[in-house]
């Protein structure tokens, strides 16, 4: 048996604006292990989420090309039916705003209880209590027997995303997708979820795709990266790889912009220009161009792929050779390449 | 004599119940709370959601109701902002967090821009055009854009507007409520950059509100943290960062995650520590109703929420 869980090949997202198709996520591919983690960074727009909701079939009205494996089993454009099967099961998703994916007129116990009864249909109805009672004693809620019977608006930001985190591993499923599970949270909350998060891969060595735009957050609990821009995935690479070597124009302006905690009052990275809007992408050639004018237009490829510049270690386009900051010298910056 | 002087502010709103609607309670938002900014500084105030810190802002500027206390701005007392001369009110600006909602969405930019000088200065038409757009280009937007609708911009440039706005009066003290918290990282270096060079280039002074540590330690000269309406500890960011001494300002620390991947390990047992030590020593910190307690100095930029003894 294979330790790849999830194989994504060539995907693409497409939905219609008015009467064209517009690619929110173009020609991904990527894999993720048992018992690995998979951060995918990006801005907003850049078609992260998107990626997510593809592979749990979540959109309602987009086409989707390119093959999504699961152990083997191409998932893609599975009919609704044949998907619930899986989802909720083998895969589950966490949300991130946990008071829009809870039912509000639901009591906590009968919620979870639901995913479970989907999936197991010869559960007893105390069987089903126990198991949920456990299930909440697991992402740690302090009185589970009291949580069972509250409703969602009594319960904390922490509280409710810890019920969605049990709702999400009720089935103990093998791939877990989190999309923004922190973001919602404050900071001493956000750090106990993600504890809870680690604990949960400890234990059920399940692979767990982590979607975040928080850099502090990938280097705390990624073991791979994909960087994400524009739709298209521009770098990917082990999570020391990418904090300490990375290598693509937007990696290395990303990592850049953000305050770093040494230095006050110094000036902050800024890229250039905006996140083009799904309409306005540039279809051909390498799509951060735009927002480096500095970098000659000639070191761009025209179709860019990503290149292997060291086992597991992606980058797309070739311009990434000749990139430098406006601020430094180009001078001292082909030196350290050369 | 400082530049923004607050002194035992409290606001506190009351909770309505029983038949007629009579107040049965109070819900304590800001429960003492004492702070002075120096002109031309950064002030960060920082807490977690419901710990007051938008509140002590929104009070200072006269959008809340204030219990009790007493606010100076340039020696003025401005504690009933709202009663006190025209001319010390322009003075006092304030950034709003959202830079989706806080601006009109049925107004043309020259609009929103516009109407703070309208309030308070009679300009003919071109006047007040050519003012909007000297403004659009201090914030790094085209001049040609003020005929356009906030929908038209992007979220960084929206947040660009709501700042056009609050510096058009040329205001002394601006208190910015999370004004990057909506914005991604990259859009967020744009704004924080361009609000360092305005503050140098109009001398202004920021109440900066945030519960973003990071991006606190980029921006203030002096740091408050705020705890369920109170203070428990104020000093520079070398006192905050390097040497906490409040075992909440300890925990919050210790939250930031941080950037190198290979501190990881050494990151975590760091912050076990700390959340044993928190539950440990809860007590000796918060009195019996889980509140801090009065600052005392432990040295001469920073206080400490600890009890009377020390």
């Amino acid at each position: 048996m294979s330790k790849e869980l999830l194989k994504i090949e060539n995907l693409k997202t497409s939905f219609r604006i008015k009467d064209d198709y517009y690619a929110a996520v173009d020609d991904v591919s990527l894999t993720v292990n048992k018992n690995e983690l998979l951060a995918i960074v990006g801005e907003s727009g850049c078609g992260k989420s998107a990626l997510a909701f593809s592979i749990m079939g979540l959109h309602s009205r987009a086409t989707i090309e390119g093959n999504i494996l699961f152990k083997g089993k191409n998932i893609a454009n599975l009919p609704p039916n044949d998907m619930n099967k899986f989802r909720g099961k083998d895969m589950g998703m966490i949300f991130q705003d946990p008071l829009t994916a809870l039912n509000p007129l639901m009591i906590i116990g009968d919620q979870i209880g639901e995913t479970l009864l989907l999936h197991n249909k010869n559960l007893s109805v105390n069987g089903r209590k126990v198991k949920v009672i456990e299930l909440l004693k697991k992402v740690g809620i302090p009185r589970p027997e009291y949580t069972y019977n509250q409703f969602p608006h009594q319960l904390s930001g922490g509280m409710r995303q810890r019920v969605v985190i049990a709702m999400a591993i009720a089935n103990n499923p093998e791939l877990l997708i989190a999309d923004e599970p922190t973001t919602a949270l404050d900071v001493t909350i956000q750090s106990q979820i993600l504890d809870l998060i680690k604990v949960l891969k400890e234990d059920s060595h399940a692979g767990i795709i982590l979607i975040t735009h928080d850099l502090g957050v990938v280097a705390e609990m990624a073991d791979r990266v994909a960087v994400m821009y524009a739709g298209q995935i521009v770098e990917i690479a082990d999570v020391y790889t990418i904090f300490e070597n990375p290598l693509h124009p937007y990696t290395r302006s990303l990592l850049n912009s953000v305050p770093n905690s040494d230095e006050t009052n110094s000036r902050l990275h800024v890229i250039q220009g905006v996140v083009p809007s799904l309409q306005n992408l540039p279809r051909e050639g390498c799509r951060f161009s735009d927002r480096i004018p500095w970098v000659d237009s000639s070191f761009h490829e025209k179709n860019p792929v990503l290149h292997e510049v060291s086992p597991g270690h992606f980058v797309r386009c070739t311009c990434y050779k000749h990139f430098y900051f406006p601020h430094e010298s180009k001078e001292e910056k082909q030196n350290v390449i050369s | 004599m400082s530049f923004l002087e607050v002194t035992d502010l409290k606001v506190h709103f009351p909770v309505k119940g029983g038949l007629f609607g009579r107040t049965v309670g109070h819900i304590k938002a800001v429960d003492g709370v004492s702070l002075s900014i120096e002109k031309g500084k950064t002030y960060g105030l920082v807490g977690e959601s419901g710990s007051g810190k938008t509140t002590t802002g929104r009070a200072i500027i006269g959008l809340n109701n204030i219990t009790s206390g007493k606010i100076t701005f340039e020696g003025r007392d401005i504690t009933n902002i709202r009663k006190v001369s025209k001319d010390i009110r322009k003075d006092v600006q304030m950034i709003f967090q959202d830079p989706y909602s806080s601006l009109n969405t049925k107004k043309r930019v020259i609009d929103i821009v516009a109407e703070p000088i309208r309030n308070y200065e009679k300009l003919t038409k071109a006047e007040e055009t050519k003012r909007v757009q000297e403004l659009m280009e201090q914030v790094g937007l085209s001049p040609e854009s003020i005929y356009k609708y906030p929908h038209e911009f992007s979220g960084g440039q929206r947040q660009r507007i709501g700042i056009a706005r609050a510096i058009a009066l040329k205001p002394k003290l601006i208190i910015a409520d999370e004004p990057v918290s909506a914005l991604d990282v990259s859009v967020q270096a744009q704004v924080l950059n361009f609000m360092q060079d305005i503050q140098k280039e109009l001398g202004l002074t920021y109440l900066f509100i945030s519960h973003d540590l990071g991006v606190i330690k980029h921006m203030c000269d002096r740091i408050g943290i705020m705890y369920k309406g109170r203070y428990v500890e104020e000093g520079s960011p070398a006192d905050i960062f390097n040497n906490p001494q409040h075992i909440y300002t300890k925990r919050l620390v210790a939250a930031i995650p941080d950037i190198n991947p290979r501190n990881r390990a050494e990151h975590i047992k760091f912050r076990q520590e700390v959340r044993s030590e928190y539950e440990k020593s809860y007590d000796k910190y918060f009195n019996s109703e889980g509140l801090a307690y009065m600052l005392q100095p432990v040295s001469e930029s920073h206080l400490v929420a600890l009890p009377e003894k020390g």
